[in-house]
């Protein structure tokens, strides 16, 4: 009798990648209704347009690469790429924006690192910040007012101003509400106080409590995840950790002039950012300890940007920057193995 | 930690009354990583112990231990009894070898063994005469309790009884002293962890009495007052009957330790880990901290050898799987074909893939079943495809961290595998390659199903074979610069010696030249006082 001869261990628990990805799209559906409840068919659309040209263009480069077209197609990140970038941009952001962005993402963020399990930055961040830079205009005034601030729009206006750029009938004026974040930011560098800012009426309670519901959506999906083992509490818990931390002690020392960290931590992408984005295993740190300290550097950078810098959300540059700074984390966060602790 | 405290916690350790070593917050404290793995193996477990018959012929391989191949010390066409040595430990780290039917030596050549490589080995083999007749045993007399340490320890290396958990280091090796070692602590590891393995949950529920017994011999050896027997608790009737067996012996030294089923438990140092929160130094032994870590089936061995006298020559196997038609476990005599022991289990079931000996985690597959039991023979393991692992679908590592996670060792798999895969053995050695016990846990979890533990074991190999070869140049540079040493020794001491025969032709001649200068100016300083005196005298 012969047998097949294969080395140890010849069991496995069964939960392979394209497994994780699914539950990481999953996890994203509370947010994804929620948001499309305040702001429309937008953001639908975006991922739509995002995760086919995802697709496409790996399934291309995957060719190109002499890789198993099949097999690599079928693990998901790519729509998990696709729909994480979409659900950052605006949802009136028009189809080429979406598509440049994508495409950076896939192309040059992810495959020409060498794809899956190689990529040093987040490919949805790094496609993310190549639009705020390369379209700022878009990426800046194509917010609208979130149902109950304004009307809402239909999806043939969203489809229109997504896809031929026209402005819905309403006017512009629907299209440009700025973002509680981005209010914030303009309007304390222009001498406000908290309370002067708070009575404006694009602080409408309605506009915070959209984003306070999105950022609980996603929190709600983060918890899935969790509860699944597809992420560990480490990084989020370090990510909220770390801006929680700032806004606090900024918020004691002045409450006049800086948000309270409640409003940090519900507003702009705080919770995609602390379980969706800075938990992509790929470009994190690796040890336990050095994905305290990888969370913790994000959770500070975004607030030093969101503070001062001249954009209003810091998560995607504080996972880049984080990611530059993975290397030199896990040098040093090597664990010491059974046995060599003490002596 | 200096060495100062480490030797005054043992001592503190050492005087302190059985139970109060586990601190009670520690208990049972588990250890780092490690995995809840699925499992069936305890309604087998409960199942009746089946005995092989003997079989026509035993196979005995030379090496069925740790450490160098024992010596022949029969020849082909010699009967021997069974019990009868036929191959004798080379050294202190080997163990020897006995018969395990009466029969004729028919052979002492290469046979097919269980080893990962595949490849055969010396084996001593026997034709059996069907009688399964004993040669004369020598027990210890009496009680052993008045014999010396050292004698019953010879008892039991003369068994050649090694470590049954599957690791089968010599056992008497185990149980030396070292002079600056204060042992204060035996384990007895109850834990057998592997999902599918049941051989010592059986012998447990069945020879618990054995097992203390073995252990009390072993406290003797050991002079140590203290047992703690760790034990699963997914295995209550093992400790139920383990708990009945220690007090009808009525011996305070034992204390009957539950300790979570988290693979991978039967680990000795994840073992001691769980029962008393302390770590066995990473390139040191249970030993260095005061620890002697015992399977169960070597206690019972320990026990057999020194009551009757007869040494190994039997074992517990586990025959199981999904492809096995009747899974047992099985009473087997070293030697025993595998294949017979199938046969006795009903055989295989049609769709059998794999046969795994040791367990699902660490065993090795055999692509063959015609190899004998061996002493470290725990489980015969046969497994249909659906079951198995499959190597189809391996993904790209996303780094999601789980196998840090589990790792007992708290070791980066993620990055050794990275380095292993660039050959950066110097980076390897940093991420503490060494350090792998080879679990399996890291694999277990792998979502992308990338063998981690077979990269490692590879990476390790690569790194011996390339301290080797570092070595060998070492060696031959030092040769070679030995050699020039030597040469422009030679050659400086030919240079001195001439250089010297030179300076004292030299010094000779100089002499020479300074007693002519001189006999010439006394020469004339006679001559000039013979012309004054002329001339005075004139």
């Amino acid at each position: 009798m012969k047998f097949q001869v294969e080395p140890a261990p010849h069991i496995i628990s069964a939960r392979p990648v394209p497994q994780v990805m699914r539950e990481v799209l999953y996890a994203l559906i509370p947010a994804v209704v929620v948001y499309t409840w305040y702001f429309g068919a937008g953001l639908i659309v975006n991922v739509a347009i995002a995760c086919a040209v995802a697709l496409a263009s790996e399934a291309a480069i995957l060719r190109l690469r002499r890789r198993d077209v099949r097999l690599y197609l079928s693990d998901y990140s790519a729509v998990v790429t696709a729909a994480l970038l979409a659900f950052a941009l605006p949802s009136l952001t028009p189809w080429y924006v979406t598509v440049t962005g994508t495409l950076f993402a896939i192309v040059f963020a992810k495959h020409l690192y060498g794809g899956l399990g190689f990529n040093p930055f987040n490919p949805a961040m790094a496609g993310y910040v190549l639009l705020l830079i390369a379209f700022p205009t878009e990426m800046a005034d194509l917010w609208i007012a979130p149902r109950g601030a304004g009307d809402g729009l239909s999806v043939g206006q969203t489809l229109a101003a997504i896809f031929a750029s026209t402005p819905p009938a309403a006017g512009w004026d629907a299209i440009t509400s700025a973002t509680p974040l981005d209010q914030v930011q303009s309007d304390l560098s222009r001498a406000m106080t908290m309370s002067e800012i708070n009575a404006n009426p694009t602080m409408h309670g309605s506009i915070v409590g959209a984003w306070l519901w999105i950022n609980l959506a996603v929190a709600a999906g983060g918890i899935y995840m969790l509860a699944r083992g597809i992420i560990r509490w480490h990084i989020p818990l370090a990510v909220i950790a770390g801006l929680a931390l700032m806004a606090t002690l900024f918020y004691l020392a002045d409450a006049d002039r800086n948000p309270s960290p409640l409003f940090h931590l519900t507003t702009g992408a705080t919770m995609l950012g602390a379980f969706f984005i800075a938990t992509d295993p790929v470009s994190a740190a690796t040890s336990l300890r050095g994905r305290l300290i990888y969370g913790f550097g994000i959770g500070v950078i975004a607030y030093i940007i969101r503070t001062w810098a001249a954009y209003p959300d810091g998560i995607a540059f504080a996972v880049l920057i984080m990611n530059v700074a993975v290397p030199a984390i896990d040098y040093f966060t090597i664990p010491k193995p059974y046995g060599a602790r003490d002596d | 930690m200096n060495q100062d405290q480490a030797k005054a916690n043992l001592l503190d350790l050492d005087e302190a009354p059985v139970g109060d070593v586990l601190t009670p917050t520690r208990r049972p404290s588990g250890f780092y990583g490690g995995l809840y793995l699925p499992t069936d193996k305890h309604e087998l477990a409960g199942q009746p112990l089946e005995t092989a018959p003997p079989p026509p012929h035993v196979v005995l391989p030379l090496t069925q231990h740790a450490g160098l191949p024992a010596i022949p010390c029969v020849k082909p066409g010699q009967r021997v009894l069974r019990g009868q040595q036929i191959a004798v430990a080379d050294g202190f780290i080997s163990a020897n070898i006995h018969a395990t039917t009466s029969g004729t030596v028919i052979a002492i050549d290469e046979q097919p063994v269980p080893h990962p490589s595949g490849l055969s080995a010396p084996c001593i083999t026997i034709e059996a005469d069907g009688k399964d007749e004993w040669c004369e045993l020598h027990p210890v007399v009496g009680d052993y309790h008045t014999e010396d340490p050292v004698r019953v320890r010879q008892r039991v290396r003369e068994a050649g009884i090694v470590g049954l958990g599957g690791a089968v280091f010599p056992t008497s090796t185990k149980l030396t002293a070292r002079a600056d070692i204060n042992v204060h602590t035996l384990i007895l590891n109850g834990a057998e962890c592997d999902p599918q393995i049941s051989c010592d949950e059986a012998l447990m529920r069945r020879y618990a009495t054995d097992i203390i017994a073995g252990a009390r011999i072993v406290l003797h050896i050991l002079q140590v007052n203290r047992c703690i027997i760790g034990i699963e608790e997914d295995k209550p009737e093992s400790e139920a009957a383990l708990r009945l067996a220690v007090e009808e012996f009525d011996d305070d030294r034992f204390e009957v330790v539950r300790v979570p089923a988290i693979y991978p438990e039967g680990s000795e140092r994840q073992l001691i880990q769980a029962l008393s929160g302390r770590e066995v130094p990473s390139r040191g032994l249970p030993l260095d901290i005061g620890f002697v870590c015992l399977n169960v089936a070597t206690a019972a061995a320990i026990n057999t050898a020194v009551t009757t006298g007869r040494p190994l020559t039997e074992r517990i196997v586990s025959v199981c799987g999904d492809a096995i038609a009747r899974p047992a476990n099985i009473i087997a005599r070293l030697g025993t074909p595998v294949s017979s022991l199938v046969e006795l289990c009903g055989g295989y079931t049609s769709d059998v893939d794999r046969l795994v000996v040791g367990g699902a985690m660490m065993g090795f597959a055999v692509g063959d079943d015609n190899i004998p039991v061996v002493k470290a023979c725990n489980s015969i393991l046969a497994m249909t495809a659906d079951q198995g692992r499959s190597s189809k679908d391996i993904r790209p590592c996303i780094r999601c961290g789980e196998c840090a996670r589990v790792c007992p060792s708290r070791l980066l798999p993620q990055q050794l595998y990275w380095h292993a895969g660039s050959h950066d053995l110097e980076k390897l050695e940093r991420y503490n390659i060494f350090d792998c016990i080879e679990c399996g846990c890291c694999d277990y979890v792998c979502p992308s199903n990338i063998r981690l533990a077979q990269h490692f074991r590879f990476a390790k190999a690569e790194i011996a074979v390339q301290d080797a070869d570092r070595e060998r140049a070492a060696l031959a540079r030092q040769r070679y610069e030995d050699r020039n040493r030597r040469l422009a020794d030679a050659a400086q001491d030919r240079a001195a010696r001439i250089a010297a025969k030179k300076r004292k032709a030299a010094a000779a001649a100089d002499i020479h030249k300074r007693r002519k200068v001189i006999t010439d100016v006394m020469t004339r300083v006679r001559q000039k006082e013979a012309r004054r005196d002329r001339t005075e005298t004139q």
